[in-house]
Parts: structure tokens; sequence; C-alpha cells
């Protein structure tokens, strides 16, 4: 037990500063490397509350892809920092009000629930409903899958219309845009390919522009 | 102190001491393995290309790996003027951890001793998937972190083709998965026991691994190991005719050869999942007198090295691909094919599955 509270003294404690150092940091790569370490402080508490496939999914998805996208993005990005702290002033008010709303919710929360309920006694924790034995990927399906099902196909849906927005926003086909067709580069053959021209000796031959492709 | 907090502390102790040992065991272990497999490469190119490869350090080059090293070791390390210092070094290092991190899960037998991994992990196959997602930050930290275009093109090309592939080779471990029902690494071999032979009422043999039953999966899974590992034909990141060394360039002395080290332990890496989930890990080919007295780790590493030596000739035969056609066979091809499969192999099982 020792271990597990040094543990999350020191995952609890990595989280809050490398957050803290997301919105410090002056080089917003270096922002976007503090978030990615939250992640991993993150999925590291789910490790230790007995949600390793969680803590996992967190790392693939969160980690493994949408960071990726981010840095990504913020790498190309040349952001002006002059310009930033020139809105920050004008901006605070609204960002202390938002920040304000969410930290009262939070604790009112707590209030009215109380800080003592563990994950083992919150009735609305799978994991525990099904006992130690079951895995708690399996407890985690059997309950998606069948309680959750509606909202799981929702989010899927949601997500599938998101990406196909993505796409029809970004792609197009310009009209004078030489294309590549794989099957019609894969069908080719020599007889279609190539031609063979034959050449007079001290004359010349023009091949056929048509004939190539 | 009582004596129950002396016991604690004792217990504790050992853990941590045996902890210590496998993974200084495991580490030591592979390091030296991939210094072979490096040689091994090097040699098999050689072979295909009718040349005679490094054969001057030690007897027929086997201390070359070692020279190499000490090499890159002596070297002075040089920073750019313009790199951003702290993520420039954090790189090579982060490349090299995660790489080394994955073998904490990797099963290389199980036997009356119980399994020979550091960490019986529930959800192992996941913790790869997520640590092989992580390799990609090494090179896009390395790429932007130069200050150069080169090394910033190679960046995000890898950052592109490394998310790709990580989507089919997703959902080839979903169908194995499937046909397991376990997330853990040794329950995934153990289920290759029994397979398709055995129910033709032969015994237990190499025609129970996933690799025939799951075949084009496996040819999947080897491809975009390749794509996800930057091996020819799919080293677009680092690219010579195009990118001089891509994230590379501006890297020398030790930081390149963790670079270097990440990339290799990675590949074996891969080399170790393929086998794990397609040849039947520590299984013996033939389930007869001979074949299984041998240690189980042994047809472990002879099946990495088999995927290994299957690396080697992909870089030593094929040509490299072009930037665009990587991308159409990642997401045109490999993600509709193995999206079908998960349905059809989901549907095999549903109809076959005895209760």
């Amino acid at each position: 037990m020792a271990l597990t509270a040094g543990f999350f003294y020191l995952f609890a404690a990595l989280a809050v500063a490398s957050a803290a150092m997301v919105i410090m940091a002056k080089n917003p790569v270096h922002a976007v490397l503090f978030l990615i370490l939250t992640f991993f402080n993150a999925a590291g508490l789910f490790v230790l509350l007995g949600a390793e496939f969680l803590a996992m999914l967190l790392v693939i998805v969160y980690v493994g892809a949408v960071a990726v996208l981010f840095l990504f993005v913020v790498m190309m990005l040349d952001v002006d920092f002059a310009e930033l702290r020139a809105g920050f002033v004008k901006n605070a008010p609204v960002g202390l009000i938002v920040g304000g709303v969410v930290l009262f919710e939070l604790i009112a929360l707590f209030v009215s629930r109380g800080f003592g309920v563990g994950l083992a006694q919150n009735p609305g924790a799978p994991v525990a409903q099904m006992g130690r034995e079951a895995s708690n990927t399996q407890a985690l399906g059997l309950v998606l899958y069948t309680k959750y099902v509606f909202f799981f196909e929702v989010a899927g849906l949601v997500l599938l219309v998101a990406m196909v927005g993505a796409i029809v926003l970004t792609l197009q086909h310009k009209a004078n845009v030489r294309r590549q067709s794989i099957a019609k580069q894969v069908a080719r053959t020599p007889a279609t390919g190539v031609e063979v021209v034959k050449v007079p000796s001290g004359g010349s031959v023009i091949p056929a522009a048509e004939g190539r492709s | 102190m009582t004596e129950s907090s002396w016991q604690v502390w004792w217990d504790y102790g050992l853990w941590l001491a045996m902890m210590i040992g496998w993974s200084l065991l495991t580490l030591v272990g592979l390091l030296l393995i991939v210094a072979y497999l490096l040689l091994m490469d090097r040699k098999v190119w050689a072979a295909v290309q009718m040349r005679r490869g490094p054969n001057v350090v030690g007897a027929f080059g086997l201390l070359q790996s070692f020279a190499d090293l000490l090499k890159f070791c002596f070297k002075e390390p040089v920073i750019p003027g313009g790199a951003n210092k702290g993520v420039f070094l954090l790189a090579p290092i982060a490349t090299a951890t995660f790489a080394l991190a994955s073998w904490a899960v990797i099963p290389v037998n199980e036997d009356s001793l119980g399994k020979w991994v550091i960490s019986d992990l529930n959800v192992g196959i996941l913790y790869l998937l997520a640590l092989s997602s992580l390799a990609v930050y090494g090179i896009i930290m390395g790429g932007w972190a130069s200050n150069s275009k080169y090394p910033f093109m190679g960046s995000l090309r890898s950052a592109a083709q490394m998310v790709s592939y990580e989507v089919s080779i997703g959902f080839v471990i979903i169908t194995v998965i499937l046909c397991v029902g376990s997330l853990n690494l040794t329950d995934i071999v153990n289920a290759q026991k029994t397979g398709i032979g055995t129910h033709a009422g032969l015994p237990a043999s190499a025609l129970d691994w996933y690799w025939l039953a799951l075949l084009p999966m496996f040819v999947i899974f080897f491809v975009s190991a390749l794509a996800e590992t930057n091996r020819p034909p799919f080293d677009l990141v680092e690219a010579e005719s195009e990118l001089v060394a891509g994230f590379m360039v501006e890297y020398g002395s030790t930081p390149y050869l963790l670079f270097m080290l990440g990339e290799y332990v990675s590949i074996v890496t891969m080399c170790a999942l393929a086998s794990i989930l397609f040849l039947g890990g520590w299984l013996p080919p033939v389930d007869v007198v001979p074949l299984n007295m041998v240690p189980g780790i042994i047809w472990f590493l002879l099946k990495c090295v088999f995927v290994f030596f299957l690396f080697a000739m992909a870089k030593a035969i094929v040509p490299r691909y072009r930037y665009d056609q990587l991308m159409r066979l990642g997401w045109k091809v490999f993600l509709p094919l193995s999206l079908v499969m998960v349905v059809i192999v989901a549907a095999v099982l549903q109809y076959t599955r005895v209760a």
C-alpha cells in the first residue's frame, strides 16, 4: 500500500506540474510535449486505480494519435507571441469567469457527494460490480455492448459524421490536375506501354504522341 | 521497528531486487542479440549483393557491431546552434527508452517454473501497441528540434506514415485477439496449441499457429511492421536520395547511436510480436520428442531471427516506395482489407465457437 501511495503522489504531482507547464511554457511545442507528459501521468493514475485497459487506451488514442496531430500542427504554425500576449489582458476576465464557474461546479459536486466516495464503493463503477475475477477489459466490454450500447453506437456515429465532414470539406478534384490511376498503371503491358520505332539511318522519326501516356 | 515492518521491507526489497535482476538480464540479452542481428542484417544484404559484408573486426566480422559502438561513443556529440537543445537531446533518449520498455511484457517462454516475462500484464498487447505508437515522438521531436529543413520534412513524413500503419496493425491485432479471447501475450501463445491441425486430428504442430488460419493478416502485419519501424521499402523518413538522412541529419555520436538502437530494438520487438501473434511463440514446430525437449526460448529466438531475416531480405530486394503510394497502400488497401477480415473472423467465430 505504501508503494501505491508513493506512486500516486508521484503521478499526481507530475500531472499537476506538467499541466501547469502546458499553459506556462513559452514555446507551443514545449506546451504540447508537457501535455503529453500530463496524459502519461493520468494513464499512470488509471493503472493505480486498477483500470489498466483505460490507461492503455489513453496512451494509444490521446498520446499515440491525437497529440501527434497536435504536435504536427503546432510545429508548422508560426505563432507570434507578442500578438498573443496583447490579447491576454483583454481576454483575461472571460477566462477567469469560465475557470471560476468550472471550479465552483467541481467544488459543489464534491461538497454534495462528499470526498470519501472511493471507486470501490461507487455504485456507478462497473468494474466493482463484476467482482475481482473479471478483468477490467471484460467488465468494460460487458457493459459497453449491453447497457450502454446506444451511447456507444451514437458516439461512433458522431465520429463517423465528423470524419465524413472533414473529408468532404477537403477533398476536391481540380479539373486540370493530372491524377494517378493505379489500376491503369498496373494494367499496362509491353504492348501498350512501349512503342518500338524503326529509325532509318540518316533520318528521324517523331513517335506518335497519343500512343504514350 | 517491529518485526512485521521488517518483513514488509524485506518483501519489497526482494521484489525490487528480482525486478531489477530480470530487467537487467532481459536488457543485456536483448542488446547482445541486437548487436548480432545488426551484423546479420549487413551480412544478408552483402550476400544478396554478392559482397562479403563486414569481415575485418574479429573472426567473420563478429565484433563489428561492438567496434561501431565504441566509435559512436568516442565521438563528440555536435549540437547545431539553432537547435532546441533540450528537445534535441530528449528525442533519441525517448526513442531508445520507448523501444526498450516494450520488452517488459514480452514473454519468451513458459514452463514448469512459470512465465518467463518481467511483467505479466493482462493488457500486454495494448501496452505494446501503445509503445509502438510512441516511437513516432522520438522522430518528430528530433526532426523539429534540429531546426533544419530535411529533418523536419522527414519527421512530417514519419508522423503521417506511422500513424497510418498503426491503424492496420491495430486491426490485425484485433483479429488475433478475437480468436484468443485475451489481451495477455502468454495466453495468445497458449491459444495456438490447438488450431486447424489439431481439429483435423494431427498432433500439435506449426499448422495450429495463426499464420495459417489468419494468413492474410500475417501478410498485412508483416508489411505494416516494415512501415511502422521505417524499414525499407518504407524508409521514406530517412530516404537518402531525397532527404539526406531524414530526421537524423543533424545527429551524430551517441545521440545517433541511441536513434539507431531504438530503431533496431523496435524492429526486434516487431519480430517478437510477429512470432507471438502468428508463429506460436515458444511452441515447437511439431510436438514430438526430440523437438519438444528443446527449451522454448530457443524456438522463440529462432522464430524471431527468421522474421528478422525476412525484414533483411525485404530491405535487400525491394525498391523504395513513393510516398503517395505508401499512403495509398495503408489507407486504401490495408485498412479496408483488415476491416473486412475483422468482420469475417468475428462472424466465423460467432457461428463456429463452441460455447
